[in-house]
């Protein structure tokens, strides 16, 4: 699975792994499936895997996720689909990512 | 979310509404591409960032990927029955034991 490599996609990696002291993530930058310029950083996924979690229903860890990331969520980041797990869940999960639904052209208007 | 029901203007707007449309839920929707005041406005209110974003009997519950993952556990079907909501999926599932007996 690709990683994103962009200033933003790389300060959303250091944050989550910063706080969350991730067992596993992946950045995904899905911009390119929305009607944005080509390299443009403002549809993400994340998948995130935390012991942190443990214990936090789905709502909490989305909550903690966006609070870390309140700064760039406010700043042109326009979408942000999360995967929260424990690092039990992600072990028995089958670990794959699907992606985001496509975009219906609403954005920017 | 936005756009309407009928024709949603973002992907995870729209997979919200097919998973309404599967649990045959009835709600009420509200395009934020029409005020931007109620765009900004919500996301203020459930401090919550992105959009859609869904309330049960007035509480928030998530946005797309939430409502997914609720779908998918099932947990879907017992939030709307504790507000007296019947699933659709749930009926049919009924109505396959019934007929299997």
């Amino acid at each position: 699975m690709c990683t994103a490599s962009g200033v933003i996609a790389n300060s959303i990696r250091q944050k989550l792994h910063t706080a969350l002291q991730t067992k596993h993530l992946e950045v995904l930058n899905e911009s390119y499936m929305h009607n944005v310029p080509k390299g443009a950083e403002t549809h993400f996924k994340v998948v995130v895997v935390s012991e942190q979690f443990e214990g936090l229903a789905l709502l909490k860890r989305h909550r903690l996720v966006n609070d870390i990331l309140k700064e760039e969520l406010q700043n042109g980041v326009h979408a942000l689909s999360i995967v929260a797990k424990t690092p039990q869940q992600w072990d028995s999960s089958d670990k794959v990512v699907e992606s985001s639904p496509n975009c219906r052209g609403g954005f920017g208007k | 979310m936005k756009g309407v029901p009928d024709a949603p203007r973002c992907g995870f707007s729209n997979a919200v509404v097919q998973i309404m449309r599967m649990h045959a839920v009835p709600y009420e929707s509200c395009d934020v591409l029409a005020d931007e005041n109620i765009r900004q406005g919500i996301k203020e209110y459930s401090n919550w960032p992105t959009i859609p974003q869904v309330f049960i009997n007035g509480e928030f519950v998530g946005g797309c990927d939430i409502m997914l993952q609720m779908h998918q556990s099932g947990e879907l079907v017992e939030e709307l029955k504790k507000v007296g909501i019947k699933s659709a999926l749930l009926t049919a599932e009924e109505a396959k034991k019934e007929n299997s007996k």
